[in-house]
């Protein structure tokens, strides 16, 4: 009789056969890196003088000028009092823990990160809402970029391009990005048909349509997912450090190592403290331009 | 007959993947719901073919699911028919490309939507703007031309308001403002009213005729009240499963229903109402033409009755009885007819809603002399005249009509 082998334990590759595919990709991506390595480096170049420029910025300016720009912004977005004293409240207490130069260090990776996530995220969104078609290709990276453990995805970026910060910031915007994009794509088909409908039949163009109608009426939707993608790419600062970003993550990686267990504790609440001063911001001010969707709803 | 401003030939629509394959058997004439069933496709619109003449209020009327909402959307090409012509004073929409359709709708048509549709984020003014902002004119001056129509519409003073902050009413009141404010020709109004609690909607129809008297416009109205379609309508198309039952002024459609359909749909309307005089009114016959007296007498002896109704060139002078006339002096027969001899009898118009002449024609010993704007005298209506309008429609075994109100939700059309 045959071999029934293949009924007790479960039937698999060759080891040898494996171990080939293995080598033959590694290889590949090797080579890949080597040749183009340099030429993505390049084009990495001017976001990286921006991320390097503005950390400087930040670390440069004394921490009275920061402050005072701080409380200026949250002012501005949120117009409330209390928050603008609660965030400098915060700051201060940091700076006197000592840990104001990682905590500028890290708030410009998580701005320059935001930004680029939304930059990318918005457009993707909208061309994601456009069509069926390219939502289904999308949804489904989206999936993978949430759910793959940050660290596989971080052997290729490394491999490509080193320890250092663009490597950081890849990671940080892939794993920060699916939230905007998604909230982008659902608050557009959300948009009332209707109202749709009745800028079409007043014979708006598709780019009117966009920036007139479907862009303001998703805007709450995709506030909350701006909010979403800050505090995703805060939580990333941990693992980002362990591929050279430096920041509030650094002392933390340190204290697990070392079992530090204050160190890691008062880091670890600075990034609390900057994720809610960001989350807090950026939602007043959603509300604040949102006001009049709701709470005045007369039916 | 001049041509009418919108015409539509041999409109079909069926809503599915493969419409085109569907089409011949809606020609065959098999039901909806067969062609649901076998090729899961909906028959939105079959063989329609209308015409619209310009500065007339055209009613599409039908239950929820008739397709009317879906015709409308053909007009401005909303929603592609599946098959057929539409054509605009002279221009065949369906072979526009989309910047030709997109010029179109910016001046030739504007629509005013159930739901209102309009800019949650944008205030009053704005949204009445709206349309001239697409044209891309400059700010100062449609916002000049929005204040003025909000001043007309009535809503002076809100024009910083966010919709939220209006009610049912207003907001509509503001889509009118945006739909007139493109000063478009053409005036698609998809159950503009039909949001509306009843007094508002009523209001918003005085509002929509009193418009309609300066402005001319060509209006295009769907509704599923009857009601409605007749206090508003110059003509009426009625629609059922997406075909078309019956086309017709308000009162053909009232006196002669085309089938139980519309039968049903007619029954619940109150017809005295809806009904003018005009249309219950007999022929004149006891008409005295003389110009003295004496001639007056001889004529009403020849008369079967002892009353008649006195015409000169002039028109309708009043109404004379044989009593009356023999009581005057011999002497005076060769004087002219004067005042005095004239019984006292209302007159009513031929477009008064028979409702409002029911007290007097019973009150009346006479039947009621119906004389229109010029004086002329067109005829004459007694009390049995106006009971046949309240006596039920001969063929009374029709199921309730309760269906006519009920809001089913409306199949997806798209």
């Amino acid at each position: 009789m045959a071999d029934n082998s293949w009924l007790t334990s479960f039937p698999k590759m060759e080891r040898g056969e494996l171990a080939a595919i293995r080598k033959t990709l590694d290889g590949a991506y090797r080579q890949f890196s080597r040749d183009y390595g340099e030429s993505i480096e390049a084009f990495f170049e001017p976001l990286l003088s921006f991320l390097v420029w503005f950390e400087r910025l930040l670390l440069a300016t004394p921490w009275w000028i920061v402050l005072a720009a701080v409380a200026a912004l949250v002012y501005a977005a949120s117009r409330s009092w209390k928050l603008c004293v609660g965030s400098i409240v915060s700051l201060l207490l940091i700076g006197y823990l000592g840990m104001w130069d990682d905590t500028m260090r890290t708030l410009s990776i998580i701005t320059v990160c935001t930004l680029l996530a939304i930059v990318l995220g918005i457009p993707i969104g909208i061309a994601m809402a456009r069509s069926n078609r390219t939502q289904s290709i999308v949804t489904p990276m989206l999936d993978i970029m949430q759910t793959m453990p940050a660290f596989v995805y971080l052997i290729p970026v490394v491999m490509l391009l080193g320890i250092g910060k663009i490597p950081g910031l890849i990671a940080v915007v892939i794993y920060a990005i699916p939230p905007v994009i998604r909230l982008t794509n659902l608050g557009i088909r959300l948009v009332d048909r209707e109202v749709l409908e009745a800028a079409t039949a007043f014979g708006a163009n598709p780019r009117q349509r966009l920036l007139g109608v479907q862009l303001p009426l998703a805007m709450p939707t995709i506030m909350a997912g701006i909010n979403q993608t800050i505090m995703m790419a805060l939580s990333m600062v941990v693992i980002a450090s362990m591929i050279g970003v430096k920041g509030l993550g650094q002392p933390v990686l340190k204290s697990i190592t070392n079992q530090y267990f204050t160190l890691g504790l008062l880091n670890g609440l600075a990034i609390v403290a900057l994720a809610i001063i960001f989350d807090r911001v950026s939602q007043a001010y959603a509300k604040r331009t949102q006001a009049h969707l709701g709470g005045l709803q007369h039916d | 007959m001049t041509k009418p401003l919108i015409e539509v030939k041999g409109l079909y629509k069926v809503f599915g993947s493969q419409p085109q394959k569907v089409l011949p058997r809606v020609k065959q004439g098999q039901s909806k719901d067969q062609i649901l069933a076998e090729t899961g496709h909906t028959v939105g619109l079959k063989e329609i073919d209308l015409h619209i003449n310009k500065g007339e209020i055209f009613v599409i009327m039908g239950l929820s699911g008739s397709g009317k909402s879906t015709l409308i959307r053909h007009f401005n090409r909303l929603i592609e028919p599946s098959e057929g012509e539409i054509w605009v004073d002279g221009t065949d929409v369906m072979k526009l490309s989309q910047g030709q359709l997109q010029e179109f709708r910016r001046h030739k048509m504007s629509m005013v939507f159930q739901r209102f549709g309009l800019l949650p984020h944008r205030n009053v003014l704005d949204n009445v703007a709206y349309g001239l902002e697409i044209q891309g004119i400059e700010k100062a001056h449609r916002q000049k031309v929005a204040g003025e129509w909000l001043e007309t519409v009535g809503l002076n003073g809100y024009a910083a308001q966010f919709p939220s902050q209006l009610s049912g009413g207003q907001q509509q009141r503001v889509g009118l403002a945006r739909a007139l404010a493109t000063d478009a020709e053409i005036l698609l109004m998809d159950e503009a009213f039909s949001a509306l609690d009843p007094l508002i909607r009523s209001e918003m129809q005085d509002q929509l005729i009193e418009l309609q008297s300066s402005l001319h416009k060509t209006i295009i109205f769907i509704t599923h009240d009857l009601d409605e379609a007749l206090r508003l309508g110059d003509r009426i198309a009625i629609l059922k499963d997406g075909a078309l039952v019956q086309q017709g002024t308000p009162d053909e459609i009232l006196l002669h229903p085309a089938d139980d359909y519309v039968e049903a749909f007619v029954k619940d309307v109150n017809r005295a109402r809806a009904l003018t005089v005009e249309t219950v009114m007999k022929p004149p016959v006891s008409r005295i033409t003389a110009e003295t007296l004496g001639e007056a007498l001889s004529q009403m002896k020849r008369l079967k009755d002892d009353y008649a109704y006195h015409v000169t060139e002039e028109g309708y002078q009043g109404v004379l009885t044989q009593e009356g006339l023999e009581q005057v002096n011999k002497s005076l027969h060769q004087q002219e007819i004067s005042e005095e001899v004239y019984e006292d009898v209302p007159v009513v118009s031929p477009d008064t809603p028979i409702e409002q002449i029911v007290g007097d024609t019973i009150e009346s010993d006479y039947s009621l002399p119906v004389v229109d704007d010029d004086g002329n005298l067109k005829g004459l209506v007694a009390a049995e005249n106006v009971a046949e309008v309240f006596a039920e429609p001969e063929s009374s075994d029709i199921e309730p009509t309760e269906a006519a109100n009920e809001e089913e939700p409306e199949p997806k059309a798209s």
